[in-house]
């Protein structure tokens, strides 16, 4: 999938994750700054990642900002925001999600 | 060696230190000895002096240990007042021994430590930066928590001894005689302070209201006065205590301070006369108000009250739902306004309260105590101290000796955010298991297998969901996953001592 725009989804109100997902070349490049980092950061990471592999995105830049978001509060919003980047939201891919 | 909630105590520090494992929540009858501080003779005419700085000059020493209260809470002035003229004035080596640290000390403390002016610190607590710093290997020394009970039992029995105690108050006359109650800034009980003011060697008051002699009700007393202060301005009324007392709104609070009043309210425990212990926070003011409607419903009255004291107990006093308050702090304006008005809000020193090396503490006495926790694990072990990063973030407080009552209610949500509360192993033991008896989640209760009596007890009351604590850690552990375990060095940065002394857990300095 191209990535034609910057997708956002997500607030920063306690339990949420803001993703930012914008064009890259070199996969997926997560920057994560978030309070359970240290439990939880490469577990977040990971979900990103595979959630936008199911998407069918396979290189970005992604931004999130996390405020202690469960998994599938982070796949819905990593969702969303790639949607939003690919300009697909007409098309819902809600399977990616299952 | 191991101790008895299977911690690993480093031998080295152990045997340097003269430690000795924690063994047992029992605390016996062993006999104890008590010191007595020296006192410089006086007839008291002049006590009043202008000058901090030529008290601190006349008192101090290199390598002495002093001490504060923090009733002040955020709104204090005097520690940062005094303990800047102490960094100013070149003082190397001291061992700073409050009742426990607040916020608004955090700075003045870093900067102390900084520049070696502070060594060795023991405290109930301490949190943001300073937790931060502590925890990331900034104090050469380990730390020593200690519980109120345990900070009184130790300053009885010579572990802490104070050289110069600063202790700032709202009001004193000239000779030294001083209470919480009157003036711009009162906090209500002095029940920290009075153990300073009982053993240190000299005692310092600082106060920005000096009132004519004889000053009643005297919490401090003239006899244990040696020179008083006089400030500006010794605390910030507003940052004291919280004002209005707002009730939670959040229905897992509520839901859990809904099940602590049935839990309470269908134990053995539960007659005329009873007693309990709330604290503060949004799920213990629920449980207050609750209670106050089981009570008026099922026309029982309470003996008394302990504890950290809040509004909403204070107006159960004027309502005559509760015959007395035994009053250690006081936690918001209206309880410390309170203690003035009701000759029933009796004031306790920290000995009083719940020094475990007593003949009975008021801990010993009572009935319920309602707790909360950072974490508590499968074994019913608490924390209060460090957070799911492993960073100091908290205070013992009176946790440990409060948990000495007779039904201990721990409340604590399933999960906070992505973190769990319920855990297989919590990061640090503060409160031993053996003193825990009750769980309550919004997702149901825990109890201790050790209380067969309240099992039963329970078991016959429909509306209590009854669940095995591993049950409760696996449903918190489906809805976050699992954390990677968090990485410390081998260096211990502060050491928790169990009320009688001994050593319950270490923390360790934190890998980022």
């Amino acid at each position: 999938m191209e990535i034609k725009t910057v997708g956002v989804a997500g607030t920063l109100e306690s339990s949420d994750i803001q993703i930012m997902i914008s064009a890259g070349q070199n996969g997926i490049e997560v920057d994560l700054d978030s309070e359970v980092a240290k439990s939880y950061g490469d577990q977040i990471k990971k979900v990103i990642t595979e959630t936008l592999n199911k998407f069918g995105i396979t290189n970005a830049k992604v931004k999130a900002t996390d405020k202690g978001a469960l998994d599938c509060v982070i796949a819905a919003r990593t969702l969303a925001a790639a949607q939003r980047a690919t300009e697909t939201t007409d098309q819902p891919r809600l399977e990616v999600l299952q | 060696m191991e101790n008895k909630v299977k911690r690993n105590l480093p031998d080295d520090l152990m045997t340097k230190m003269n430690l000795k494992p924690f063994e047992s929540v029992e605390i016996g009858n062993p006999e104890v000895k008590r010191v007595a501080p020296k006192v410089q003779v006086t007839t008291g005419e002049s006590k009043v002096v202008d000058s901090l700085e030529d008290v601190i000059k006349k008192t101090l020493k290199d390598g002495m240990t002093i001490s504060f209260h923090h009733h002040f809470r955020n709104g204090d002035f005097a520690f940062n007042k005094v303990m800047n003229l102490i960094i100013k004035m070149g003082y190397q080596n001291l061992t700073l021994a409050p009742s426990s640290l607040t916020g608004v000390m955090n700075d003045t403390v870093i900067e102390a430590i900084k520049r070696g002016v502070i060594t060795n610190i023991t405290s109930s607590g301490m949190r943001g930066s300073l937790g931060d710093f502590v925890s990331h290997g900034g104090l050469e020394n380990p730390v020593i928590f200690r519980s109120h009970g345990n900070r009184a039992r130790s300053i009885e029995e010579g572990e802490i001894k104070i050289d110069v105690a600063f202790l700032g108050v709202p009001n004193a006359d000239p000779a030294g005689n001083a209470n919480g109650q009157e003036g711009d800034a009162v906090f209500g009980s002095l029940g920290y302070a009075l153990i300073d003011a009982q053993y240190a060697d000299k005692v310092v008051l600082l106060t920005d209201n000096i009132v004519d002699y004889p000053n009643t009700p005297a919490s401090i007393k003239q006899t244990q006065v040696d020179y008083v202060v006089q400030v500006d301005q010794i605390g910030d009324a507003d940052k004291i205590g919280s004002g209005a007392t707002r009730f939670t709104k959040d229905p897992k609070e509520l839901k859990i301070a809904q099940t602590v009043n049935q839990v309470i309210t269908n134990s053995p425990y539960y007659k005329q006369g009873f007693s309990f212990q709330t604290g503060s926070g949004g799920a213990a003011l629920a449980v207050t108000r609750y209670l106050r409607e089981s009570m008026l419903k099922d026309g029982i009255k309470a003996s008394f009250a302990l504890g950290g004291i809040t509004k909403p107990t204070t107006d159960l006093l004027e309502e005559g739902l509760v015959k007395k308050i035994m009053d250690v702090q006081d936690f918001d304006k209206g309880a410390a306004a309170s203690m003035a008005q009701n000759k029933n809000q009796q004031e306790i020193d920290a000995s009083w309260y719940a020094d475990p090396h007593n003949k009975g503490a008021v801990v010993n006495n009572l009935d319920v105590a309602i707790l909360s926790a950072l974490q508590i694990d499968t074994n019913f072990n608490v924390n209060v101290m460090t957070g799911s990063d492993g960073v100091i973030r908290g205070a013992i407080g009176g946790h440990q000796d409060a948990a000495a009552a007779k039904m201990t209610i721990i409340t604590a949500p399933l999960v906070r955010g992505r973190n769990a509360t319920v855990v297989p192993e919590v990061e640090t033991v503060v409160t031993p298991g053996d003193s825990i008896d009750v769980l309550v989640t919004e997702r149901g209760i825990a109890i201790n297998p050790r209380r067969k009596d309240l099992i039963a007890a329970f078991a016959k009351v429909p509306e209590l969901n009854i669940v095995d604590i591993k049950e409760l850690q696996e449903m918190a552990q489906k809805q976050v996953g699992i954390p990677k375990p968090l990485e410390y060095t081998d260096r211990v940065v502060a050491l928790i001592q169990y009320r009688d002394g001994t050593i319950i857990d270490t923390i360790k300095q934190v890998k980022d």
